[in-house]
């Protein structure tokens, strides 16, 4: 009970107070308490010591090296199409994830789902803007991005890998595009998937009018690789429900992933191809 | 392999920080890429048309714009090709380019002079077969996939003379069992001969480029002229297909 804090002394208080010498005071007991040096764990000045620690102990940027080649910085080279299919991708998350509380992938809701998100939900018509114009502009970025690393010829060794990596990514983005342009279940959803989805109909040996599937037991309009892909003969509810689930999440699911595997190949590759 | 020529115009690579140089750099294209998506999202719409309505087909049904491509080759192919068998051969055939391409030149930097064939046949798919055909999809088809062009009126009852013929009966085979074999003949002769001549004329690179390598690029290079020559005849020349059998038409 003996130590009691001391009572401020309110001369004093005013007197650093005046001279300004209380905002170093507070920002010194701040940066030294237990909960600022365990969450930032180095300094700001710019030192090449911070510059280091700044991408190493920092979770995001860390799947950055420390140090790049300079030549990697110039835009005339990478167009900047990686990174801006990654922050579109990044903002397709966020919004799809806004969309998602207002959305339901019923027959009977999801088009008045949508009305109702454009009319009455603050916002609504604006986030589903973004999500929408954002997913046509990363099928742009990506399909950028791809010419740009065959016009630079990066996928030559030891960047193979990385390039199949790639292959599959853009085969994802499509696909993503794909499954969310038949969630507003209007006209321009349905029949442009049905278009879509009735070439599967078509497939070798598994498609019910596909080449071959005379020779393939059990295969039908009902039971062929479009129905797997729709649940059912035509483009219903089923597929609405299943076209729902693959976009929200088994697709961004692995297009994640790969995206993970993508970034972190790069740097075991070297970082970003130049000349030598 | 030899290792790729040193640019002269290029000083000895120099490490800089990510943080500020790269970090800033993103940072300011995040900036500006969102302000755009943003002023974007106000300014313009999404559609959305009425409730979807299984009796009521639009004319024309066109799939999403990125695969306006893939349906504009239903015009000249049969499903089983431009819907299934043609994505499919494109994404193993990109899969495959590191592995085909053993070209060791233009590794990290822009050069046309170093590897022009293998610019020439990514330009002509990625910029004809599938950029311009999406363009054209988007733009110039219209009811019953005619070609309107963007003044012309979309009349859906525009009736469009189709004499196609199959090219066997083109060339005076009239029996179905000659068509066929006669079809078999100029497809698998086309492949075939394409084969030949260029392993004759790049036989000199059989030793460091390998024979599956050499088999398996000009079989993908033959499919792709293939599309074209198919296209050009059915313009051309209004022929359906040039080979029909039992199982399917190409
Ligand atoms: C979701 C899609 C993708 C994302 C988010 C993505 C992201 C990135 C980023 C940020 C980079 C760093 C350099 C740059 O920005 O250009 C990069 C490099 C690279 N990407 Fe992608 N990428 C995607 C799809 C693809 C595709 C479709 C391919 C090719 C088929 C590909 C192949 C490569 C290769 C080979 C590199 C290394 C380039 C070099 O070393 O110069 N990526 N990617």
């Amino acid at each position: 009970m003996g130590n009691k804090p001391p009572i401020p002394d309110m001369k004093e208080l005013m007197e650093s107070i005046k001279s300004g010498k209380i905002v170093d005071e507070v920002s010194k007991k701040v940066t030294e308490s237990q909960v600022w040096t365990s969450s930032f764990r180095h300094g700001y000045a710019d030192t090449p010591r911070n510059r280091v620690l700044q991408i190493a102990s920092n979770v995001w940027l860390h799947l950055h090296p420390v140090k790049i080649h300079r030549h990697a910085l110039r835009v005339k080279f990478t167009w900047c199409m990686g990174g801006i299919t990654f922050l579109l991708f990044l903002s397709t998350v966020v919004t799809g994830v806004i969309l998602m509380f207002y959305y339901r992938p019923v027959g009977e809701y999801a088009y008045f789902d949508m009305k109702y998100l454009q009319y009455d939900v603050p916002f609504g018509m604006v986030v589903r803007n973004m999500h929408r114009w954002a997913a046509h502009s990363m099928v742009i970025t990506v399909w950028l991005h791809m010419f740009r690393v065959f016009l630079t010829g990066s996928y030559k060794p030891p960047r193979e890998f990385n390039w199949v990596i790639g292959v599959f990514l853009v085969t994802f983005t499509l696909l993503l595009s794909f499954t969310g342009y038949l969630l507003p279940w209007d006209q321009l959803a349905m029949w442009a998937v049905t278009v879509g989805t009735n070439m599967a109909r078509a497939t070798p040996f598994l498609g019910s009018e596909g080449p071959f599937q005379e020779y393939v037991f059990g295969v039908s309009p009902r039971y062929d690789a479009r129905s797997v892909l729709l649940g059912g003969s035509l483009v219903g509810p089923p597929a609405l429900l299943r076209f729902y689930v693959l976009h929200c999440i088994f697709i961004p699911l692995v297009a994640g992933a790969l995206m993970i595997v993508h970034f972190w190949r790069i740097r075991k590759d070297g970082g970003i191809s130049g000349p030598l | 392999m030899a290792a790729p020529p040193k640019k002269a115009t290029e000083a000895v690579p120099e490490k800089v920080h990510v943080w500020p140089y790269l970090v800033r750099l993103e940072f300011l294209c995040a900036i500006i890429v969102t302000v755009f998506l943003t002023v974007w999202s106000i300014v313009i719409d999404a559609p959305l048309e009425e409730a979807a309505n299984p009796t009521k087909t639009p004319n024309p049904s066109k799939a999403p714009w990125y695969f306006l491509g893939l349906q504009d080759i239903l015009v000249y192919f049969d499903p089983w090709f431009a819907g299934v068998v043609a994505p499919v051969l494109i994404i193993v055939g990109l899969m495959l380019i590191p592995y085909l391409d053993v070209n060791p030149k233009g590794n990290g930097y822009y050069t046309y002079t170093e590897r022009k064939a293998a610019i020439w046949v990514y330009c002509f798919g990625f910029l004809v077969l599938w950029i311009a055909l999406i363009i054209m999809g988007v733009f110039l088809r219209g009811p019953g996939w005619n070609l309107f062009m963007p003044w012309q009126y979309w009349d859906a009852h525009k009736v469009v003379a189709l004499t196609n013929v199959d090219l066997p009966y083109a060339l005076g085979f009239r029996s179905y069992n000659s068509q066929t074999i006669v079809g078999g003949i100029i497809i698998i002769g086309y492949f075939v001969v394409g084969t030949g001549i260029y392993m004759f004329m790049e036989r000199k690179a059989m030793q460091s480029v390998g024979f599956l390598r050499m088999i398996i690029k000009i079989v993908l290079v033959l499919i792709m002229i293939g599309i074209v020559i198919k296209i050009v005849l059915r313009l051309g020349f209004n022929i359906k297909y040039v080979w029909v059998t039992p199982w399917f038409n190409i």
